[in-house]
Formats: structure tokens, C-alpha cells, sequence
């Protein structure tokens, strides 16, 4: 273990994924049940995060929110690399004219800053968690699409795919079998740095109340509305921001360590 | 060097052409109707009609693109739904308020990262590179607008130092202005300082292990003379790339720090015009921030090049 700082970073993703996948064991409180006579209560034992304006518990809202984060990244990167991979694998392998066509695409896609893009993407299909997921998703698309190719045509120049091809390889089996698993690790570092940019997307996009909607306990959203009581009640605003940060310094601290591990050569 | 000038306009020219296509289209796929919007909720069938004649969606898509295009290279981008004011006048009064918070920001994150960055170059893998490094990855982590809000509960909630939010032109009342856009600034300049530093510490890292730089000090230069005179020229060329690259980043972080101070600038703007289904100011807006984009990468590519002569025969810095 050369690299403690990734490895803790590994460790702390995957303690979010197990808060996401088991939040009904790791919160027990209803993260939707509001209460009254406990409207905006500084942490205490029974709510170790406090209440929030509705009288909702805090903790069990951070912990319920951790599922809305990590769908909204891991799917939104999973439907750029969808779109993207096979995309640029065609534009890198084929190269002349479809080359050309998709790229001024790309380019002209990739002139929208992502996060107008997001947005733009929210509007025409409307607020929820899955058009937020499909916007960041597509918004991604492009980086993708860039980085598949360029890997490609390097790729393609190796010896191995030379003498894949004259052996009579077709160009399925030459993508597939022969230039996809060696861009692989490539692609996988780059989701590494993408998956934490399109969670933080994510809470941007509800923070802006373009994504998910209230009563979802999504951290954007949360801390949209403890922008509203930071005088009164700070603690609101932060639980979710520090769960948005830490997942992303882990997400990127492991990222950095793969990245290492797979690519020694670059520092 | 003329060769790649042309080739690097055309290629700018039919991203343009190819934003406005995806632009247009794309305002086209807003569901609801955009006369609806236009006329209010109580308009009936009679006027419904009288606003699709006289704003022309009657008629097909492709005749409605090339009349909108045609006005937009005249500088005409329709009017807004909501105050009926021309969009490129609703945006020539807030695009100014977003380029001097930008151009704050940009100010903050070199006036950090490049010393930063050099510095933990020179001192590579001691406590202060691995400060320096540790902070620069929470601030690519750190959610700008959470780092908004816990400035605002440290700074305005609790010390009473700066004020929260809201906005004073410069001319009307310069110390007050500043006050107010120095949170956003350190905000929006953080995230970009911390990405800046990084790249600043590998580019440098890389020139101070070149034999130019082994020549200068055998030749007994000190350090600061190698460093400043010889290493920093070469080093910072990558970062006025990096720069224009991480334009598009600013222009978003500028959405949500705007939103967040209540700065009246153009990233507000743009959120209120997506909630008031303000069709042709989205538009305008949208096509203004793309075309921006594109304009900035073309100069930055082409200062590239004059910066660095070995690039001018390759073709597009971007492409690399």
C-alpha cells in the first residue's frame, strides 16, 4: 500500500455507496416525516445533525441523499461512456469524412460550458432526478467522445493492432477485441474525475431547483433551502455540503491513486 | 503560421454555425407553447394566433431559422417575453456586472496558483508541496456554492466583516463594490486557482528538468534568476491554455456564485430565464455564452502559437 490518501479515499466511496444502497438500515428515522414541535433543533442525541425547517431529521435526510448522489453520477457517466465510447471509437478508427462530421459536432457540443449545458438540457426535458441524470449524462457525451478518439488513433499505430489487422481482423473485432481493452484503463481514470464533477453537477442543478424536486432529500436542494435559514439554523447547511465534499475528495483522491497505478509514467 | 490562422478561423466559423443549429433546435424542444407563454394565461384561441402571425411560428422550423439567423448576424436577437426589452440590451447591462467578477476571479486564482505552483515545483515532495497539493484537491472537490455559503455564515453571519450579498456598480460607489464582489470573486477564483495550480507545479516540474535549465545553473546563475528568467517563460504557456479552457467552467461557476451573492450579472440571468420560460432570451443567452467560448479558445489558440512557435506547423492547440 503505497499510496495511503487513495486508499482512504477508496475506502470512504465505498462507505457512501454502502450509506446509499442500505439508508433504510442506516437511518432510521423517515427522511420525509416532518414534526412540528422539532422545527429547526440544533444536533442533538436524537438527531445528531439537528432538524431542518420542517422538522425533519437531518442525519437520516444526508443519509438518503447519498442515493440520489450517487444515481445521478454513476448514471449520468455510464450514459456518456454509452454514447461516447463507441462514438469516438468510430470517428478514431474510421478517421476521413465521419471523422470530421462527428468532431465539429463535439467541438460545437463542447462549446457549451457543461453546466449551461446542464441547464439548457433541464429545460427542454424537464425537472427530475432522471432528466438531471440524462442532462449531466449528455452534457459529459462529448469528453468522451474526444478522449475515445484520440486514444484510438494512438492506439491503432501499435504493432499489435497492425498485426491483428493483417491477419485479417474485421473492423468489429478489431475495435472490440483489440483497441477497446487497451483504452480501457484510460477511460476508466477519466470516469474517476467525472463521476465527482457530475455529482457536484447534480446538487448545482437542484440547488438551482432544476433538478430534483422537495420533499427528496437531495443535498442541492437541502442547502438551497438552508441558504435561507444560515442565520438561524447554520447546521442545515452543513451536513450536505460536507457529504457533497468529502464524496468528492474520495472519489478524486482514489481517482488519483488509479490513475498512478495504471499509468505509472505520468506523475 | 497564416495556414494555421485560416484553419483555426474556418474551424471557429462552422462551430458557430453548428451552435446556432443546435441552439435553435434545441429551444424548439422546450414543451409548452411558446405564444402561451408570450400572451398569459387568459389569452384566447383569437390571440394566440394574432402573436404566431405576428412572431412568424406559423411557419416551418427551416424558414424560422434563416430569419432568426439573419437577424442575428446583424446583432438582433429578438426581444424578451418578459420586459420586451431587446436581449442584446438586456445582456449588454449584465454581461459587464460578470466580466469584472470574472476578471476579479481570474486575478485571485493566478495571484495563488502560479506562486503556489511554482514553489511547490522547486520544493517538490517536501511538507509545503504536499500543502500545497492538499489544497489544491479540496478545491477541486469543494462545491463552489457550498464554499459560497460557508464564507457568507462565517464572514457575514458571524464576524460581520463583508456583507452577504446584493451589488453596487464600481463608479457609483468603488469600496462598496469591491466589498461585495469579494466573496464571489474568491469563490469563483478558488475552483479555478486550485486547477491552475496543478497543471502550474507538473509544467514546471517538467521545464526544470530540461538541459536548458541544468545549462543555466552550471553557468552559476542563482535560483530565483533560472527560475524567473529561464524556467517561468517556458512553464506558463501551458497554463494560458488551460486558462481559455477553463472559460467555460468560470461562465458556469459564475451561474451559481451569482445566484448564491445575488449578484444581478449574466449568470442570473440566465437561471431566470430558464424558470420564466423566457424562450428567446435563453436563446440569446445560451448562443452568446457558446459563441464567447468559442471566440476566447480561437485567441487563446492562436496567442498560443505566437508563444510558442514549435505549435504554429502542428495544427490546433486544442486538438492535442
Amino acid at each position: 500500500m503505497r499510496r495511503p490518501p487513495a486508499f482512504v479515499g477508496a475506502v470512504v466511496v465505498f462507505l457512501f455507496v454502502g450509506m446509499a444502497v442500505g439508508a433504510p438500515w442506516v437511518a432510521s428515522t423517515d427522511p420525509l416525516r416532518t414534526d412540528w414541535n422539532q422545527i429547526r433543533k440544533p444536533p442533538t442525541i436524537k438527531h445528531i445533525f439537528g432538524t431542518d425547517d420542517l422538522g425533519r431529521d437531518v442525519y437520516s435526510r444526508v443519509v438518503w441523499g447519498a442515493r440520489i448522489s450517487m444515481q445521478a453520477g454513476v448514471f449520468s457517466i455510464l450514459l456518456a461512456i454509452a454514447f461516447g465510447v463507441p462514438t469516438g471509437l468510430v470517428a478514431g478508427y474510421y478517421r476521413g469524412a465521419i471523422d470530421q462530421v462527428i468532431m465539429r459536432l463535439t467541438d460545437a457540443w463542447l462549446s457549451f460550458p457543461f453546466l449551461i449545458l446542464a441547464i439548457g438540457l433541464v429545460t427542454i426535458l424537464g425537472t427530475s432526478l432522471t432528466n438531471a441524470t440524462v442532462a449531466i449524462g449528455l452534457a459529459a457525451t462529448p469528453t468522451y467522445i474526444r478522449l475515445t478518439r484520440g486514444l484510438v488513433l494512438s492506439a491503432a499505430q501499435e504493432d499489435y493492432v497492425q498485426s491483428a489487422r493483417a491477419l485479417g481482423g474485421g473492423d468489429a473485432r478489431m475495435m472490440i477485441r483489440h483497441i477497446l481493452p487497451n483504452i480501457f484503463s484510460a477511460l476508466l481514470v477519466q470516469a474517476t474525475v467525472s463521476i465527482p464533477a457530475a455529482i457536484i453537477a447534480e446538487a448545482i442543478l437542484s440547488f438551482l431547483g432544476l433538478g430534483v424536486q422537495p420533499p427528496s432529500p437531495s443535498w442541492g436542494t437541502m442547502l438551497n433551502t438552508a441558504q435561507q435559514f444560515l442565520e438561524t439554523a447554520p447546521w442545515m447547511a452543513w451536513w450536505p455540503g460536507l457529504a457533497i465534499f468529502s464524496l468528492a475528495l474520495s472519489f478524486n483522491l482514489a481517482g488519483d491513486g488509479l490513475r498512478d497505478f495504471l499509468d505509472p509514467k505520468d506523475y | 503560421m497564416f495556414d494555421f490562422l485560416v484553419r483555426r478561423v474556418a474551424i471557429s466559423i462552422v462551430t458557430l454555425f453548428l451552435i446556432t443549429l443546435i441552439v435553435f433546435t434545441g429551444v424548439r424542444m422546450i414543451p409548452g407553447d411558446p405564444a402561451r407563454v408570450m400572451a398569459g394565461t387568459d389569452a384566447d384561441e383569437a390571440g394566440l394566433q394574432e402573436i404566431r402571425e405576428k412572431y412568424g411560428l406559423n411557419d416551418p422550423v427551416p424558414v424560422q431559422y434563416y430569419r432568426w439567423l439573419r437577424l442575428a448576424l446583424k446583432g438582433d436577437l429578438g426581444e424578451s417575453i418578459r420586459t420586451r426589452e431587446p436581449v442584446v440590451k438586456t445582456v449588454a447591462v449584465k454581461l459587464p456586472i460578470t466580466i469584472q467578477l470574472a476578471c476579479f476571479s481570474i486575478v485571485i486564482a493566478i495571484g495563488i496558483a502560479i506562486p503556489a505552483g511554482v514553489f511547490s515545483a522547486l520544493r517538490r515532495n517536501t511538507a509545503w508541496d504536499l500543502l500545497a497539493n492538499a489544497v489544491s484537491l479540496c478545491g477541486v472537490s469543494i462545491p463552489t456554492f457550498w464554499l459560497g455559503i460557508m464564507l457568507i455564515l462565517l464572514l457575514s453571519v458571524r464576524l460581520h466583516l463583508l456583507p452577504a450579498s446584493g451589488f453596487v456598480p464600481f463608479f457609483q460607489d468603488p469600496l462598496g463594490n469591491l466589498e461585495r464582489m469579494l466573496m464571489p470573486a474568491f469563490v469563483l477564483g478558488g475552483a479555478l486557482a486550485a486547477v491552475l495550480m496543478r497543471q502550474t507545479r507538473n509544467s514546471m516540474i517538467e521545464v526544470m528538468s530540461a538541459n536548458y535549465i541544468r545549462t543555466a545553473y552550471s553557468k552559476g546563475l542563482a535560483e530565483p534568476a533560472v527560475v524567473f528568467r529561464h524556467a517561468l517563460r517556458n512553464g506558463l504557456i501551458p497554463i494560458v491554455t488551460i486558462l481559455g479552457l477553463q472559460m467555460g467552467a468560470l461562465m458556469g461557476g459564475a451561474v451559481v456564485t451569482e445566484q448564491i451573492f445575488v449578484v444581478p450579472g449574466f449568470g442570473r440571468l440566465i437561471v431566470e430565464a430558464v424558470f420564466t420560460r423566457d424562450y428567446p432570451l435563453v436563446q440569446g443567452v445560451v448562443m452568446i455564452t457558446a459563441g464567447t467560448y468559442v471566440l476566447i479558445n480561437l485567441l487563446v489558440d492562436v496567442s498560443y502559437s505566437l508563444l510558442n512557435p514549435r505549435i504554429r506547423v502542428k495544427g490546433s492547440a486544442s486538438e492535442s
